[in-house]
């Protein structure tokens, strides 16, 4: 990270500009407890900058040395926030503001402050800003497209300036990228479920299915579009049972005899919400204990949860539990 | 050997907690919910809560909470979780939990949760197991339990484990020790951590630590820092791991000192 951005790094104190300024001391008391070996740089930034802020001199050259200690720690809270006291006061430019948190965005991706300030600064330029801010996060999320702090500002930014537009596409190119991506899928769902322009849930859920099955089929064992299926029938339990798209993907994995744990882990939810599967479910669910001398359980629930016992093994006792539960539920 | 300056500590937290316009106290501005938190832990853990003006402190908590329950780190600052879960336990430590308004700060906090049992940091926010912590605790501390719906939630978090036998954070991320704390103190807050692998996990655990140098890193191989090592420690700890002091799920401290705070008077 450049830190000779505004005045060449150099010392303060052989600057004529801030001659005037009688640096203040960290004050760590008598017999300070692990005291930090401060870098000369660092401890001189901040001398200066506590005497800038003592004073509460909010002028241009304050605005540069804020922008200098953010460099050296990005994590001082103290420093942003009289950054924003000195943005204020003189007015300044938040375009050029959003430029300079953009060129340090990429060192700092994950830094609470950073995003805050960020957002503080949106807020102010308004709705105009949308769209350069949507852009501005795409291109984190390019360097790591899970950043939980890119996504839940970018579904502020959507709430708060609009933009929905073209964000299911975005979510659509990201799942091409990457179909494990569970950031996207999470924001898919939100686009879904949210954005004026597409007409809801109920309106979405055919097409939205058809998707998630083929990215289904194309890796059986990626969690995340079985948690987007059982999403898409939200609270209409009635409706994923009858889907006969849900059932039939469920068997489609399951013939393949491969990475078939999410289908039957879907069929078993199916048959405990009141699926009535016909013999072929059975059949297929027999075939995959060829290693297995003695019978299966006649009821199919049952059937699945020993399997997933042995096949999940690492989550026997859920599926332990699972099966005692469906004993109870019978009596 | 050098003995806890009790005293010095204390007026150190006091003059933070004190001067509202002095530089120091500016420096935990949007920080400042969790700044409390730790700064009266600090104190109670020295014996000196009584040392604070407990209704200032109170009413600049409750001037954090807004219309939609949630809290935010200071005033004029928005809601987010990460505040709520310091505000209640701020609180608890007063034993004046009575003050919040329970039901918006436990309805904010609902409105974060997800269709897959999880909660978000924000209503729509990706379920994430450091944020399921925060929620799980903060209702854990306000006898809210009820609302959550353990069986999913658990089914949720027990999918978090790996071949490895490490636990991610997320559907299709990598392991994480420090998740062998989020999710595993969320788990037993709900009653289901025998529903992972418990053996495999403090496999997983000790093959992230550094037996030459000491320390214990995020996964196996890599460099160690003392954020992973006190999140594998602790997260043995929830395992029973022998020898170690238990610790509480919700505090994030051992029993004994939990114990101390609310039994001592």
């Amino acid at each position: 990270m450049d830190s000779r951005e505004d005045d060449g790094g150099e010392p303060l104190s052989r600057m004529a500009e801030w001659r005037d300024v009688t640096p203040l001391p960290q004050d760590d008391g008598p017999h300070p407890v692990v005291p930090i070996a401060y870098k000369e740089e660092f401890r001189e930034t901040m001398d200066y900058f506590r005497a800038i802020y003592k004073a509460d001199e909010r002028s241009p050259r304050a605005l540069r040395l804020t922008r200098r200690a953010i460099h050296l720690n990005p994590g001082n809270y103290t420093v942003w926030h009289f950054r924003r006291l000195v943005l204020e006061a003189l007015n300044a430019d938040l375009d050029e503001e959003l430029d300079f948190l953009q060129r340090i965005a990429n060192s700092n991706s994950k830094n609470y402050q950073l995003w805050h300030h960020r957002r503080w600064v949106v807020e102010r330029l308004g709705a105009n800003a949308g769209a350069k801010e949507l852009n501005l996060i795409k291109k984190i999320l390019s360097l790591d497209a899970k950043n939980y702090h890119a996504w839940s500002h970018r579904q502020w930014v959507l709430q708060a300036l609009g933009g929905w537009e073209d964000e299911l596409d975005y979510c659509q190119q990201l799942l091409e990228e990457d179909i494990f991506n569970n950031s996207a899928w999470n924001q898919r769902y939100f686009v879904v479920t949210r954005s004026p322009f597409l007409g809801g849930l109920k309106a979405m859920r055919a097409s939205e299915v058809r998707y998630t099955v083929e990215a289904i089929l194309a890796n059986p064992n990626n969690e995340c579009p079985w948690r987007y299926l059982r999403g898409l029938y939200k609270d209409d339990i009635k409706a994923l049972v009858n889907d006969p798209e849900i059932s039939s993907v469920c068997l489609k994995v399951i013939n393949t005899k491969n990475n078939y744990v999410f289908a039957l882990k879907m069929l078993l939810d199916l048959l405990c919400h009141g699926f009535q599967p016909c013999h072929e479910f059975r059949d297929s669910v027999v075939a995959l204990r060829t290693s297995q001398p003695d019978p299966l359980d006649p009821d199919l629930s049952m059937a699945i949860c020993d399997i997933l016992e042995h096949v999940d093994s690492l989550r026997a006792s859920y599926w332990i539990w699972r099966k005692n539960k469906l004993s109870v539920a019978a009596v | 050997m050098a003995e806890l300056a009790v005293d010095k500590h204390v007026k150190y937290i006091l003059a933070v907690e004190k001067n509202k316009d002095s530089f120091e106290s500016v420096v935990m501005d949007h920080l400042r919910m969790n700044g409390a938190y730790w700064g009266l832990t600090a104190l109670d853990l020295l014996g000196k809560l009584d040392s604070v003006n407990v209704d200032e402190v109170i009413s600049w908590i409750l001037k954090c909470q807004h219309e939609s329950g949630g809290f935010s780190g200071n005033i004029g600052h928005d809601p987010h979780i990460l505040y709520t879960l310091s505000a209640v336990q701020v609180l608890a430590l007063f034993n004046k939990l009575d003050v919040l308004d329970i039901d918006k700060a436990v309805s904010y906090i609902l409105s974060c949760k997800n269709l897959d049992g999880g909660f978000g940091c924000t209503p729509g926010g990706e379920s994430h197991a450091g944020q399921i912590f925060c929620c799980v605790g903060a209702l854990a501390l306000t006898g809210s339990l009820h609302y959550v719906d353990k069986d999913l939630l658990g089914w949720w978090l027990c999918e978090r484990q790996v071949k490895s036998g490490g636990l991610n954070g997320r559907p299709e991320k990598l392991p994480d020790v420090c998740y062998s704390w989020w999710v595993l103190s969320s788990l037993i807050m709900i009653d289901r951590v025998h529903w992972i692998d418990k053996e495999k996990l403090v496999k997983f655990i000790l093959d992230c630590q550094d037996v030459e140098n000491g320390g214990i890193s995020d996964r196996p191989d890599d460099a160690v820092d003392v954020y992973h090592t006190y999140f594998g420690v602790a997260g043995l700890s929830l395992l029973n791991y022998p020898g170690l002091k238990a610790i509480d799920p919700a505090y994030a401290l051992p029993v004994d000192v939990v114990n101390r705070i609310f039994f001592s008077g």
